[in-house]
């Protein structure tokens, strides 16, 4: 056994048990955790494989933005934990069973050799991961990198208005309705009979005869 | 012992196996439905990326990258369902979402 073999069943192991306790975990909490845990520890074994820049963007996009996102909604809520928990168990049997034939199965089919290829490694010359995923992602899968870019652009937007639940009350300006104001919402104009018979002789005095140290 | 090809594919095939059993036993945790969810689309990653490795082909790589785009779109959708599904139910047990009857 060599030492890559060793790392990789330390791996797996790592990432059996994460997976295990992501699905039994009592606390949503921790399931995210363990979550992070077990993807972590798949970006270890994709370094084993090579895989580079996939193991980085796992890392970065999966862990520090999915499952962040995962961990704030999972700490919004507030769950009532008995509730959900009811019949936890109830169907472990059928649930373990159909597990265990596929895990077998798969198994089975997996390990018999049909897959059987040699471990050899990559040439030293094809050494940058990235490079060779950029320059294929730009030629051959260029259309479906822009068709996943407008795909991003829709669940943000999906999101957004999922989520949205309308301007809060309070002080903001509307501009269609600033452009859309006439002259009679602004000012109005009460029509009115003069005044005539005012006893106003005093201040028409004043105006008449404007007082001497003005002029 | 070295490392084969199918050492990663049965490691592949095991994840998606918890991920099935996770679904059984949480049947009525939304959350934790879509977490068993996420789960099994690492295990699809790994035979990719195990694939591409042992085939010596870097485009086995590239569906990995798509897969993770789309994983994390999908993420983020279900998320907001799941929080406008709480601000009107006060719940995410999912005997509560029945008001469609189906």
């Amino acid at each position: 056994m060599d030492f890559k073999t060793f790392v990789f069943f330390f791996f797996a192991a790592i990432l059996v048990f994460a997976a295990l306790r992501v699905i039994t975990a009592r606390n949503p909490v921790h399931a995210v955790l363990n979550l992070i845990l077990a993807f972590f520890t798949a970006a270890g074994v994709w370094l084993l494989l090579e895989a580079e820049f996939l193991a980085m963007v796992l890392v970065m996009v999966y862990i520090g933005a999915v499952m962040v996102l995962f961990l704030f909604v999972v700490m919004m809520l507030d769950i009532d934990l008995d509730k959900l928990r009811q019949g936890f168990w109830r169907y472990l049997p059928l649930g373990a069973f159909v597990g265990l034939v596929v895990a077998l199965e798969m198994a089975l089919v997996l390990g018999g050799g049909y897959f059987y290829a040699p471990d050899a490694s990559l040439p030293a010359a094809a050494a940058s991961n990235t490079r060779e995923l950029g320059a294929l992602l730009v030629s051959r899968y260029v259309y479906p990198f822009e068709l996943t870019a407008a795909l991003l652009l829709m669940a943000i937007v999906a999101a957004v208005a999922l989520t949205f639940r309308g301007r809060k009350p309070g002080r903001h300006d509307d501009p269609a309705s600033q452009i859309r104001v006439q002259a009679a919402d602004r000012l109005r104009i009460v029509k009115m009979p003069a005044e005539t018979d005012a006893p106003a002789d005093e201040p028409a005095a004043m105006i008449d005869n404007p007082p001497e140290q003005s002029a | 012992m070295t490392l084969t090809l199918s050492h990663y594919l049965i490691l592949g095939a095991i994840l998606f196996a918890i991920s099935i059993v996770g679904i059984f036993l949480n049947r009525k945790n939304l959350i934790v439905l879509l977490m068993a969810i996420e789960l099994m689309l690492l295990s699809v990653n790994m035979n990719f990326v195990a694939f591409s490795r042992y085939l010596q082909d870097p485009n086995g790589q590239l569906f990995v990258f798509f897969i993770l785009a789309v994983a994390a779109a999908e993420a983020a959708v279900g998320l907001a369902i799941l929080v406008l599904l709480f601000r009107n139910l006060k719940s995410i047990h999912v005997d509560d979402l029945d008001k469609l009857k189906g």
